[in-house]
């Protein structure tokens, strides 16, 4: 396995998710001799793991059983150590669409965070582009480049522990795409500008307010970038229930002869949802 | 000369035939270039021959005839900026005389050729009041004459981003109202990318192959699963993909499904050669000799025919069958020639579709989506995420009633996503006027074994999965 490439047994070395149902579960790696701890009792990685087919169900020592999957940028997301706030799916699949990227794309990126975003834009531009991706706190540009390691995707991603307002993103007219995510995205504009090809591409910047956009819209468009469009995306998941209403008894009826209930499948809304993440600021750099 | 030179290394060129899409503010279209023809693009007639060998991106004034003059760069704010502004609008009064230049003088001063950026200066010249409007009130005029007599037009190269974009602007009901965020959520639910064998099946016009195909980059492989006549790609072609993407892309038609599925897939009698040929590529893959890939294949064909023919009487029947109906008649021949090459790329789909191990399952109809789901899932290896769009939600909440009582997949989800856009001005910053009502809905999930599969796992059968593991959980 990798995060860009699916194999069809789990081996050693291999990160997986252990599913253990819906909102619970867990990466691990998984090595000869160790074990883990579930709420259904003990995986033994040597016989219960290893040589099994992915999406296999693994009885556990008490008798329960979960889900061993695959790992994709999608579910990392949902179960990586947090080092900062993410970017969750439902923004990363705007930023891949509307930064246009695809197999080959040179990005780059600040910072890197705790590197959701970095999965699924390795995965995206695998197996010929690369991520130039810039985080200014050492440690996590140290944990992140772990990480790639262990998920076997350092080849197709360089990590640089610099600050890209003062410093850029260190490479120069080579990328196609420039994602943003720091609290001054404004002063990183001129370093975006000169990092993207001389042929033009594209630019995302993601803010959570309202006067950092203004600011980075003023920037960009005094840096000569075009098709400047701020938007938002927000997520709606639904229950699927089965609704009962009662019939009321208007007391026309003979007794007896009316349903009682009516029952009907619907799509239910959350209680609550996430109302806000962050704002999207798109923008092309022209050519002239 | 040199610099030229560098331009031509570094940036994509517009060349003849290449498939390019105009844009002008916020409005799409897809054409190919092609000599001397007229394209029609928002009311305006225009030839695109000038544009090839520019760089990709480039922005033209459309001139006299329709002929397309490339912009040069200019420098910013060319249009005279009038320092002079009004406060509010107390004194303003609409007599409809504040414009001195009459429809006639206007009409001239495009006869004279003049460019769309200098009428607008003519324009706020001869506007009485365009001084004692705001600031932001003369921002908001310039904007306004110039989308109506500045004629330009940027030529660039299409995407996924842009095709959807300009469907769903152009002609929603092609594409079932995916809208271009939706389509970016299925992309990424997914989990599609380089290598990946994915199933399609989609009435969007091509559109949602074409966006995945685009996410594979040429590599892996997708299979098409086509309704009636045969596959619709219209909006794929308008991507401009190299050949070799071509190569990757098979198509299966859906009403042959379930007979591939019951293992009855059996061809007339006239294609009995190519259906013996699967079955020995069947038979090679069930006593796990080397695969042979399928260019090998494809080689190999004659050979194997050739092979066939003479240890099968019933084939050799077949042959001369056809040989006698066929043999004059060259239309019929050629005929032939086609069916048979589409028989034998419809072998290679059933040949990979047979492997059970695609990697992901991608549905956006205007069919009912349950039935559909139900019978491709089969397809798809375990742990592969599946996502299935349609414009409305009842027949999604069908589809994971029914994916439930199945069981085989695990984390379900119905969504659906809002794309608000806002207007960043300095002091006007707003969520625009207007939006997108709806963009359709997805229900997504990832497969995992069947229980029937594994049946000395399981201690309790007959109920489906989710359920169990909801009690499961309960118990806990």
């Amino acid at each position: 396995m990798s995060f860009v490439e699916y194999g069809e047994y789990i081996q050693e070395g291999d990160i997986s998710i252990v599913f253990l149902g819906h909102e619970s579960m867990f990466p691990i790696k998984v090595q000869h001799g160790a074990q883990t701890q579930t709420r259904y009792g003990v995986i033994r990685h040597s016989t219960d793991l290893i040589g099994k087919k992915y999406g296999s169900k693994v009885t556990c020592s008490k008798g329960g059983w979960v889900y061993i999957l695959h790992p994709t940028p999608e579910l990392w997301t949902v179960n990586l150590p947090h080092r900062t706030q993410i970017l969750y799916s439902t923004d990363i699949s705007m930023i891949l669409m509307m930064l246009e990227l695809k197999p080959g794309s040179i990005v780059c990126e600040s910072g890197t965070g705790s590197g959701s975003l970095s999965h699924s834009i390795i995965r995206t531009i695998a197996p010929t582009g690369h991520l130039y991706t810039v985080e200014f706190h050492q440690q996590r540009a140290e944990k992140a480049t772990e990480e790639f390691i262990a998920h076997r995707v350092a080849h197709l991603v360089t990590v640089k522990n610099q600050d890209v307002c003062k410093d850029g993103f260190g490479v120069v007219g080579v990328a196609d795409a420039v994602f943003l995510d720091i609290p001054s995205p404004w002063e990183a504009i001129v370093h975006a500008k000169a990092a993207i090809k001389q042929g033009g591409g594209r630019l995302c910047s993601f803010s959570p307010c309202i006067e950092q956009v203004q600011r980075t819209c003023l920037a960009l468009s005094e840096c000569g970038f075009e098709e400047i469009s701020t938007m938002e995306v927000l997520l709606r998941v639904y229950d699927v229930r089965t609704v009962s209403l009662p019939v009321p008894d208007l007391g026309s009826e003979p007794p007896g002869s009316q349903q009682a209930t009516v029952t009907y499948k619907s799509a239910v809304t959350p209680k609550e949802m996430a109302g806000h993440t962050g704002y999207l600021t798109f923008a092309t750099k022209s050519l002239l | 000369m040199e610099q030229e030179k560098v331009v031509n290394n570094s940036q994509p060129v517009i060349k003849e035939l290449d498939y390019v899409v105009l844009k002008r503010e916020d409005i799409y279209k897809a054409v190919q270039i092609q000599p001397k023809r007229k394209i029609i693009f928002e009311k305006q007639w225009l030839f695109l021959d000038n544009a090839v060998g520019q760089p990709y991106g480039t922005t033209f004034d459309v001139i006299a005839g329709g002929v397309l003059q490339a912009q040069k760069p200019r420098p910013a704010g060319s249009l005279q900026e009038s320092k002079e502004a009004g406060v509010d609008n107390r004194n303003i009064v609409d007599d409809g005389r504040s414009q001195k230049l009459t429809r006639d003088d206007i009409e001239t001063l495009k006869e004279q050729g003049l460019k769309g950026q200098d009428i607008v200066q003519q324009l706020i010249d001869n506007s009485t009041t365009f001084r004692d409007k705001t600031e932001f009130a003369q921002e908001k005029y310039i904007k306004k004459k110039k989308k109506k007599y500045e004629n330009i037009v940027t030529i660039v190269k299409p995407s996924g981003r842009v095709l959807a974009q300009m469907y769903h602007g152009r002609e929603p009901g092609k594409i079932c109202h995916l809208r271009y965020d939706t389509l970016g959520q299925m992309l990424t639910l997914g989990n599609i990318h380089a290598g990946n064998k994915v199933i399609v099946f989609e009435t969007c016009a091509g559109l949602v192959l074409g966006a995945v195909m685009e996410r594979l980059g040429g590599y892996g492989s997708v299979i098409q699963m086509c309704p009636g006549g045969g596959p619709v790609r219209a909006a794929t072609d308008s991507f401009g993909f190299p050949e070799h993407f071509y190569e990757m892309l098979h198509e299966f038609p859906l009403s042959k499904v379930n007979s591939l599925l019951d293992g009855s897939l059996v061809y007339s009698v006239e294609e009995k050669s190519e259906a013996e040929q699967t079955n020995t590529l069947e038979d090679c893959m069930q006593t796990k000799e080397e695969i042979p890939d399928q260019c090998d294949l494809v080689n190999e064909r004659n050979d194997q025919d050739e092979e066939l023919m003479e240890t099968s009487s019933r084939e050799e029947q077949g042959k001369q069958n056809k040989g006698s109906s066929n043999i004059q008649d060259i239309k019929v021949q050629d005929k032939r020639v086609k069916q048979e090459e589409k028989q034998r790329k419809e072998k290679i789909a059933a040949a990979l579709l047979r492997e059970k191990n695609a990697d992901g399952l991608v549905i956006a109809s205007r069919f009912q989506p349950s039935p559909v789901v139900l019978s491709l899932l089969k397809f798809v290896a375990p742990s592969r995420p599946f996502v299935i769009y349609s414009q409305h939600k009842e027949p999604l909440i069908e589809c994971y009633t029914k994916l439930r009582e199945r069981g085989g997949v695990i984390s379900l989800r119905l969504s659906e996503t809002w794309l608000r856009q806002y207007q960043v001005l300095p002091n006007r910053t707003h969520p625009k006027l207007l939006m997108s009502g709806g963009g359709g809905y997805i229900l997504s999930g990832i497969t995992v074994e069947m229980d029937a599969e594994k049946p000395s796992e399981t201690e309790k059968t007959g109920e489906p999965a989710g359920k169990r593991l909801k009690i499961q959980h309960a118990q806990d």
